[in-house]
């Protein structure tokens, strides 16, 4: 390998008011390398980059490109130094093509030629192997296609140096591999290949060498052939931890919520949902697994009484009377006078979940308002509710008075799934509920969810890593475009088999990729 | 009240129109809702007054100069309503201030501020009647093509009777439509109005397409206004000044769903149906009764809610307005 340096980062530090986003870095990346950063949420990986590719200025500190002191203040200058960098969410302008998403910004050495950048953008398509439609319009894209126009976006400008920012997360298994094929295709092109991500298989079967943050601190950078899962994420968290999660057998499972021939349709006529039919047991983790967008969030809401189904039954068996009662077309309201305790963790969780501007306690009334003696709310038991949550789950708050919208992410969830629990329900639907979490508080989440489940109660996880839901679940639903493509066990699977269901029957049609 | 006579008048209606509504296209494609539109376009038509006015009685009886006649209340209407798009602009995007709520005060402002000058200006013309004539610089707004020969006049008529800025609104309609499909600085000006955040991350200065696509918007809509009061009314104001003709303008962008080379059919469509019920008499009014005027003068909204209602159902992306507009822009700073 070329030992040349390309990027150099010399005690770099950055403060977001009173935060500490990035304490005296030192870095330096390889020409030709596949350097992963590796880190906990809130480790300051992200921001780190955001200084290389110009969107943040460094407090104090220097760069080296090349051997040369570098200022970059914006990603325009970043540019100029051959940096691009592809961000989480993408920065694309959906009723444009392609190609005139690839171009936009740059000025013109001649007259303005669309069929001109065209050819090009297949020239860099076919010398990486991406595949794409130089003249499809973004919001006709899936994920990984509208991945790929970023991608191109940045190799057209001629980076050199590539920064992905959890390229992978979004992404199926095959999706992934396709990525590391080109990213390797890359590398051995010379270009240097920055990539963040918390997914630890990825790091160690990708990259060349990782460098480990871990509260804005550069641990230290490790070849990757040397490093091993544990020694990793010893770095990455400062101490030992178990990265299992206990899967007990399921203790006298019954049918809980018997879900046949569920069909929903969206605004414009298409079935989001195509006679979706399955069981969720009690005393059981039901996981679903599948692209982003298959139809899991009307799942979910159609079962809640928050989606108006076309057709199929949603049958709920009470566990003290062992009567069956049938929730389709009910409102959450009329659902929780049934006496079923459902309880639900959206994926939205402060649009759907938690009122963002509201306290703690607030948010606990939300489910309990309607008690209380005629006008006036009890405030008493939420409060107490809020405390035993903050106590119980380890919620860093300055007080349960605080709006919950200033909360990380991480004690955002706990509330939510706190609140969620507290009722004792006998179903509980999460989606996503570890999104953006670090590893300490997503384990926390997937020992709340066992403890759950060793109360009896049914629940439906929605999850997006496949190594965690094969972990976790006792069987895996896996929908495609809106259908059940397969159920496995969770103790069999593996996840090509998850992976190649979850692509199985996918035509995307225009309703479904939004 | 034959077909031909019919069409010329429908043109002479809707150029004003035609004008409002590329001045709007332009500048919603920046993403700003400019309903200072109606206000604007009062303006554009005093400021060509006052600079005319100015003129004219600086002759003293003296032949007046073709070209000052033209140019003076043609560099005064683009400066007045240019400035009318420069105080919007700073309101919106320096200020951030509600786009509507600064959209709906400059419309309420400039038609103040047409009448109030209006007014002054005929009390420095003693003049006896509340209105202002300058038939001179009229006549030259309205100086139209040779007539064409005998046989063929209808024809003539129809394409050649109007004055140069008749003929100006439809090149400035076709150029803006050119702009916008197929020049660059079109394209990162639709991306500015789309999606204002990735435009700015490829190094599109944001602040500087939005101001410049509203004041150049601005400039062309206030035109509209000077075409009223000079071509249309051949050098009149009066205390009606321009009407509420600045609406139809605004409608017609969503009739012509964003493309300036719609708006053309739909203004000439619109100042047709505008007119139908000023001029329609016999047994067709007599149907409609006394309110013929303003059944006709509803109508072109009632066609608007229609197009409105089919781009909804065929929820085409390309016919929708442009993602961002009426939303402040600014970079997140932490």
């Amino acid at each position: 390998m070329n030992e040349t340096t390309v990027i150099e980062l010399k005690h770099v530090s950055k403060r977001f008011g009173r935060i500490l986003a990035n304490d005296d870095v030192d870095l330096d990346v390889l020409q030709g390398e596949i350097l992963a950063v590796l880190g906990e949420n809130g480790s300051g990986k992200t921001t780190l980059m955001n200084m290389i590719a110009g969107i943040y200025y460094p407090d104090a500190g220097e760069m080296y490109i090349n051997g040369q002191h570098a200022v970059i203040r914006s990603p325009k200058d970043a540019f100029s130094y051959g940096i691009g960098m592809i961000h989480q969410h993408f920065k694309l302008i959906d009723v444009f093509t392609a190609t005139e998403n690839i171009i936009l910004g740059l000025k013109d050495k001649g007259r303005y030629n669309l069929s001109e950048a065209k050819r090009q953008v297949r020239a860099i398509a076919d010398k990486y192997g991406f595949i794409i439609d130089p003249d499809k319009k973004i919001y006709d894209m899936s994920v990984s296609e509208k991945q790929t126009v970023e991608i191109i976006k940045v190799l057209y400008r001629g980076a050199n140096i590539l920064i992905l920012d959890e390229p992978t997360a979004v992404l199926t298994p095959q999706e992934t591999e396709t990525l590391f094929s080109v990213l390797r295709k890359m590398k051995e092109d010379g270009k240097s290949i920055i990539i963040i991500t918390h997914k630890m298989h990825e790091v160690l079967s990708l990259s060349d060498r990782v460098a480990v943050l871990r509260k804005g601190r550069h641990i230290g950078t490790v070849d990757t052939k040397y490093a091993t899962e544990s020694s990793l994420t010893e770095m990455m968290v400062g101490k030992k931890v178990t990265l299992n999660i206990e899967r007990t057998e399921p203790v006298n499972p019954v049918d809980r919520l018997t879900i046949s021939d569920l069909t929903v349709m969206n605004r414009e006529g298409v079935k989001v949902l195509d006679h979706i039919s399955f069981t969720a047991r009690s005393g059981e983790i039901l996981g679903i697994a599948g692209i982003a967008g298959s139809g899991q969030r009307e799942l979910l809401e159609a079962i809640a009484g928050l989606q108006k189904m076309s057709e199929g039954t949603i049958s709920y068996v009470d566990p003290k009377s062992g009567e069956t009662v049938d929730l389709r077309d009910k409102t959450p309201m009329q659902i929780r006078e049934l006496g079923v305790r459902l309880s639900f963790v959206p994926e939205d969780r402060l649009g759907m979940g938690l009122v963002g501007n509201m306290d703690i306690i607030d948010n606990m009334m939300l489910r309990s308002y309607r008690r209380g003696s005629g006008i006036f709310v009890d405030r008493k038991k939420p409060k107490d509710l809020a405390e035993t949550i903050i106590q119980d789950l380890q919620v860093v708050t300055p007080s349960t008075s605080t709006p919950v919208r200033r909360l990380s992410g991480g004690n955002v969830q706990k509330v939510l799934v706190g609140r969620e629990i507290a009722s004792s329900p006998t179903v509980l639907m999460a989606a996503y509920p570890v999104r953006g979490l670090d590893i300490n508080s997503s384990y926390m989440i997937y020992n709340l969810l066992n403890v759950q489940k060793a109360n009896g109660t049914a629940v439906i996880f929605v999850g997006e890593d496949l190594d965690v839901l094969i972990e976790l679940c006792d069987r895996i639903l896996v929908i495609g475009s809106g259908k059940i493509t397969g159920i496995v066990d969770g103790r069999k699977a593996d996840k090509e088999e998850i992976g190649s269901l979850m692509t199985k029957t996918v035509s995307f049609s225009e309703g479904m990729v939004r | 009240m034959n077909i031909v006579s019919m069409i010329v008048a429908a043109v002479q209606q809707g150029i004003p129109l035609l004008f409002g509504a590329t001045g709007e296209i332009v500048t919603e494609k920046s993403g700003n809702l400019n309903l200072g539109i109606p206000g604007i376009m009062y303006v554009g038509g005093i400021s060509g007054i006052v600079g005319s006015f100015l003129y004219e009685n600086s002759l003293h009886g003296a032949p007046i100069n073709p070209f000052l006649g033209v140019f003076i209340p043609l560099i005064c209407s683009l400066f007045g309503s240019s400035l009318m798009g420069l105080i919007y602009c700073f309101l919106t995007i320096t200020l951030r201030a509600n786009q509507n709520v600064t959209g709906l005060a400059l419309t309420t402002f400039g038609t103040g501020l047409g009448s109030y000058l209006g007014q002054s200006l005929t009390k420095l013309a003693h003049s006896e009647t509340p209105d202002i004539s300058l038939i001179a610089t009229g006549s030259l707004f309205r100086k139209s093509f040779p007539v064409f020969p005998e046989k063929i006049r209808w024809l003539g008529n129809i394409l050649f009777s109007y004055g140069f800025l008749t003929y100006l609104a439809i090149f400035i309609a076709l150029f803006a439509a050119y702009f916008l499909k197929r020049t660059r600085p079109g394209l990162h000006l639709r991306a500015v109005g789309e999606n204002p955040a990735t435009a700015d991350a490829v190094g599109i200065n944001v602040t500087a397409y939005k101001y410049g696509a509203t004041i150049i918007g601005a400039a062309i809509a206030g035109l509209g206004g000077l075409h009223f009061v000079m071509e249309y009314l051949g050098g009149l104001w009066s205390s009606a000044g321009f009407g509420d003709r600045g609406w139809l303008a605004i409608a017609i962008v969503i009739f012509a769903i964003w493309r300036p080379n719609l708006a053309i059919l739909g203004s000439i469509l619109f100042g047709g149906l505008y007119i139908l019920g000023v001029k329609l008499t016999g047994p067709i009014a007599s149907i409609f009764g006394a309110g013929t005027t303003d059944i006709f003068k509803m109508m072109p909204y009632v066609v608007t809610i229609i197009v409105l209602i089919i781009s909804s159902i065929r929820n085409r992306r390309e016919n929708q307005p442009p993602a961002s507009l009426g939303l402040p822009y600014f970079r997140e700073d932490r």
